[in-house]
Formats: C-alpha cells, structure tokens, sequence
C-alpha cells in the first residue's frame, strides 16, 4: 500500500498551480480568469500545509491563515469591481476589455 | 521564538496606529459633514502629518518588534517617509479633480490612508508573512482606487486589468515564499539567511528565487511583467495613478531590497544575474515604448517603467552603495513624477480630459507658473542638472561601475539619452505650440500647495543634495553586514 507523504501533496500543489496558471492564460471569461487564480492561491495553500508538516514547524499554517483571509478580501472587491465593469459593458469577456491600446 | 506582544511593540507601532485611527475618523468626519468636503481632506492631511510626525520621531531607533515580525530601523523609517510625503502630494493635488468628476470624496481619503499603511507595514516587515500582508493592504487599496470613476469605462477597464494581474502576480509571490519555507523551514528573512548560508542549492530554490522574482517584477512593472501599467495608469483617476507610480513602486522596491539583500543574500550571485537582465530590458524597453505616445499618463507610465529599470540597478550592484543609491533615486523620483501628474491632474476641467499631449499646448501662455514646474519636472525626469533627477542617476551610475557593471551603467546611460527626446517633446508643446480650446485651467490653493513642494524638492536636492546622501547612507547601513557577507563568497 502506497503511503501518503508531504511530497505527495507538493505534487498536488505544484499540479494545481500549473492548472490556475494555464487557466489564467487561456480562458476569455472574466470569472473564470479569476476562479483559476483562486486555484493558484489553494494550491499556495496545500503546499504551506504539506510543507508545515513535513517540517514540523507552524508558521506554515499560520500563513495559510492569513492567504484565506486575503484571498476572502480580494473576492469580495474583485467581484465588485467585475460587476462594475458589467454594468458599463455587459459582458465579462476579457476580449471586450480594449478601449486602451497602445 | 518568543511569542505574544508587548507594550513596547505598541510604542513602536505608534505611527501605524494613528495612521489606522486617523483613517477610521476620515470615514466619521465623512458620515457626520457629508456636504463639508474640507472636513476630511482636513481630517487626512492631519492624521498624514501626525503620522509622518511619528515616523520621523523614531530616527535613529534599530530595534525588531511584535517577535521578530517587524523592525523599525533606518531603512525603514526612510522608506515611510518617502510614503507618507508622496500620499500627502497626492491627497494636495485630489480635491480638485475629485470635485471635477463629481465623485465622493470620504472613502477616496480612506482607502488612499489604508494604501498608505499598507506600504508603512512592507517598508518595515522583516518576515514573508508581514511583508505578503501589507503587500495585499496596499494592493486591494488600489484595486478599488484604480476603478473609483464607476460610469466611467477606462476607470473600469483599469480596475479589472489591475486586480485580474495583481492577483495573479500575488498568487505566482505566494507560490514561491511557499518554496522558499520548505527550502528553509522559516519565513522570517533573517533565518533564511541563515539557512541558507551554507550555500546549498536545489531545483525547489532556483524554482522559488524565479517565481519571487517575477512576482516582484509584476508590483513594479518591470519589462516583461509590465503590461498593466500602462493600461491602469491611464485609466485611473490621475491622482491614484500618481500614487500607484510613486508610493506603489516605492513600497515594492523596499520589499525587493528587503527579501533579495537581507534574506537573500548567500543567492546573491543568481538574483543579480535575473535582474541584471531585467534592469537593462525594462529601461530600453520603457524608453522606447514612451517616444510614441501621444497621451501623457501613458507616456509618464512607460518613462515610470523606464525608471523601475533604472532602480534596479542599485538592487543589481547589491553593495551598500547600491541601496543607498536606489534610496536616493526613489525620494527625488517622489517629486519629479508626483509634480507631473499634478499637473496633469491640474489639466482635467468640465470639457477636458486633459490627458492628451496636445493638451499641453501653449500652458506657458495660460499658466506660466504650472509650466515652468512642468519645464523642472520634466528636467528632472530626463536627469539634467541642477535637478535633483540628475543626482540620482549620477549615485546608480557610481553605484554599478563601483561594482564592476559598466555594460549596464552603459545600457543607463544611453537610456537617459532616449529619455530626453519625450521629456523634451512635453516642453515644446507647453512652449511652441498654439494654445487650444477649452475652458480656463483653474489651479487651487491645494494644487498650488501640491506643486511647490514637488518643485522646491525637485531643486533643493538638485543643489545641496548632502542630507539626502547623508540619509540615504544611514539607511543603507543596516545592509552592511548581509552583503559583506554576500560579497566575500
């Protein structure tokens, strides 16, 4: 039976991040764009945890704290700000977004 | 570690504590004299002098408070000068563009105070934790400020683009201070240092140092993490664009200086190398970018890339010297560039946006007063003596051939060649050209205010520069025993 150690859940983390990464890069929804960086920072997350395990050591998950906290407080004002923008535009693809070229 | 805080960490959080309670009555004044405009831009310009007042009394103080978290030092008193002094011009040169885009002025006052702490916490953090929380305080500040003009579609389209980057550059920070407690066991910087001094290495680290670095590199808009800001500093409302350059750009280099030099330093040798690239592309690049813009706010964007790149050079040098020079640059870089976008700023009336080069036109013939700060402003910028621009670039210029860099002390110079030919293209159209429609430019005695301070600073440390230096070595001080340290390996 296969045990499963911190290292495996770095795998996971590093899996995840790469997905929010790809996600970010790729998709046209607003929404989405931002749901992929919310898998960026859980990813953080796991990693912190996995980590603070291994070492032993807690300030790993006070971190991981302090990341919900901020990533709740970046939710709460970024959908704000996409509803904002909806209301003046009427859609959240990230197309849309070009008054300002260079 | 020893855990809990206390009454001495209060003392010495004292100016975070009035800046924070100063912001909470901002609010109150806001709620009990709605109408009374003056009563919270009275109210923030008390609580910044209060503030700065604090700050300035703690000069000379070296101690580490609330168990290690943070320090209140030279190098950090010096960094919450440069932002309080920067957050006190900007609130000056607000009211009256606020008045012109008929928003509310109480929760602007506000955020642009939490802004404010946020960066006090990053000059003074000594501890990923502290510097990833005042980082965010900052950030969300001016996600919200960025997009303060709701019917307004660029303000709109400013705030996404900020906020959609900004979380992703933070979550692309996290990752790496993530590696960076598993590669070391610690987040504070003085144990990684530590950890890390036997010189080890491994692919988590190499991994971690890109990571940070670019996470970095996104807050202060260096070439290839850049591509916000010019979008957002056009679109947002000028004062917070002015901010955003100035007091934004400052907090994340005391963040770099803080994270690369003293937590760092045994890396020494792979980060310089990282920036070195990015210094030398981020000012070719940002100069190259500004000659063909025709909107001033974008234009002043591109040159703000531009002198990002030219402030990593003194990370790039990474001696004492460097620092010192990096700290020098960003306080006459404080005047130089809060000056132009007041007067930017001053531009915007009823039937003008007032942020097209064009609009310049014949300024002299309208506002001579305004156009000859813009004609400091602008020498400054470009780097040309008596300014205080000049002896900034002159310490990085000593600070990377001191340390050997002379191909990017090269790159610099030739930068401030190219440089010249926009800063000079906003003169002559303040001068030569024929003035254009639109209604008087009306300065108010905030906007005056604003501008004479940005002026006599962009002078004075032109022409007796010494207590500049003086300080700038006093903070860079604290370095000095992580980077000999650096430097003997």
């Amino acid at each position: 039976m296969l045990e499963i150690t911190p290292l495996h859940y770095s795998l996971l983390s590093a899996a995840l991040f790469m997905i929010g990464v790809i996600g970010v890069l790729v998709r046209r929804n607003v929404i989405i764009i931002f749901m992929s960086i919310e898998l960026i920072l859980n990813a953080v997350n796991i990693n912190l945890i996995a980590l603070s395990d291994q070492l032993q050591d807690l300030a790993g998950q006070v971190f991981v704290v302090f990341v919900i906290a901020v990533a709740a407080a970046e939710a709460a004002v970024g959908l704000g700000i996409i509803i904002a923008f909806y209301r003046n535009k009427e859609t959240v693809n990230i197309d849309e977004i070009q008054i300002m070229r260079w | 570690m020893p855990a809990g805080f206390t009454a001495a960490d209060f003392y010495y959080l004292l100016p975070e504590l009035l800046l924070t309670g100063g912001a909470l009555l901002v609010l109150v004044v806001d709620l009990l004299f709605p109408r009374r405009e003056e009563a919270t831009l009275g109210m923030t310009l008390l609580t910044l002098a209060v503030t700065g007042a604090a700050v300035v009394g703690f000069t000379g103080v070296d101690t580490t408070i609330s168990a290690g978290l943070l320090a209140v030092d030279g190098f950090a008193t010096f960094f919450k000068v440069i932002v309080i002094v920067s957050a006190l011009l900007t609130v000056l040169m607000s009211p009256s563009y606020l008045r012109v885009e008929a928003v509310r002025a109480g929760e602007y006052y506000f955020l642009i105070l939490c802004a404010t702490l946020g960066m006090l916490f990053m000059a003074s953090g000594i501890d990923l934790i502290t510097l990833f929380i005042g980082l965010e305080t900052m950030a969300i500040s001016f996600y919200i400020l960025a997009g303060y003009l709701k019917p307004n579609q660029r303000s709109n389209e400013a705030s996404v683009k900020y906020f959609l980057l900004g979380a992703f550059s933070l979550g692309i920070l996290l990752y790496g201070m993530s590696l960076f407690y598993g590669a070391t066991g610690t987040t504070s910087l003085g144990g990684m240092a530590e950890a890390l001094a036997g010189g080890e290495r491994s692919l988590m680290l190499s991994l971690a140092l890109v990571l940070l670095v670019a996470g970095m590199g996104f807050k202060i808009a260096a070439v290839p993490f850049h591509m916000w800001a010019p979008d957002v500093y056009e679109g947002a409302p000028t004062p917070v664009t002015a901010y955003l350059s100035v007091g934004s750009k400052a907090a994340s280099f005391a963040m770099i200086l803080r994270i690369f030099i003293e937590g760092l330093p045994s890396l020494v040798a792979d980060w310089q190398l990282l920036f070195w690239v990015l210094a030398a592309v981020t000012m070719t690049v940002g100069n190259i970018a500004a000659i063909t813009q025709s909107n001033i706010k974008r234009m002043l964007a591109y040159s703000s890339i531009a002198h990002a790149g030219y402030i990593l050079i003194g990370v790039v040098a990474a001696t004492e010297r460097g620092v010192a020079a990096a700290l020098v640059y960003l306080w006459v870089y404080v005047f130089m560039q809060l000056g132009a976008f007041a007067v930017v700023a001053m531009l915007r009336r009823q039937d003008v946006i007032g942020d097209e080069l064009k609009d310049l036109s014949g300024l002299y013939l309208r506002k001579p007063f305004a156009a000859v700060a813009m004609l400091i402003f602008m020498l400054s910028l470009g780097g040309i003596p008596p300014t205080a621009g000049f002896m900034g670039k002159l310490w990085l210029f000593g600070a990377a051939i001191e340390s050997g860099f002379v191909w990017l002390a090269v790159i610099f110079v030739v930068n401030s060649v190219i440089s010249l030919y926009y800063y000079y293209r906003v003169i002559v159209f303040m001068w030569l050209k024929d003035e254009t429609a639109g209604s008087d430019i009306v300065i108010s005695p905030a906007m005056a205010t604003a501008l004479v301070i940005a002026v006599v600073g962009s002078l004075l440390f032109g022409v007796y520069p010494q207590v500049l230096f003086d300080h700038a070595q006093i903070a860079a001080d604290m370095f000095g025993s992580a980077v000999s340290t650096a430097a003997l390996r």
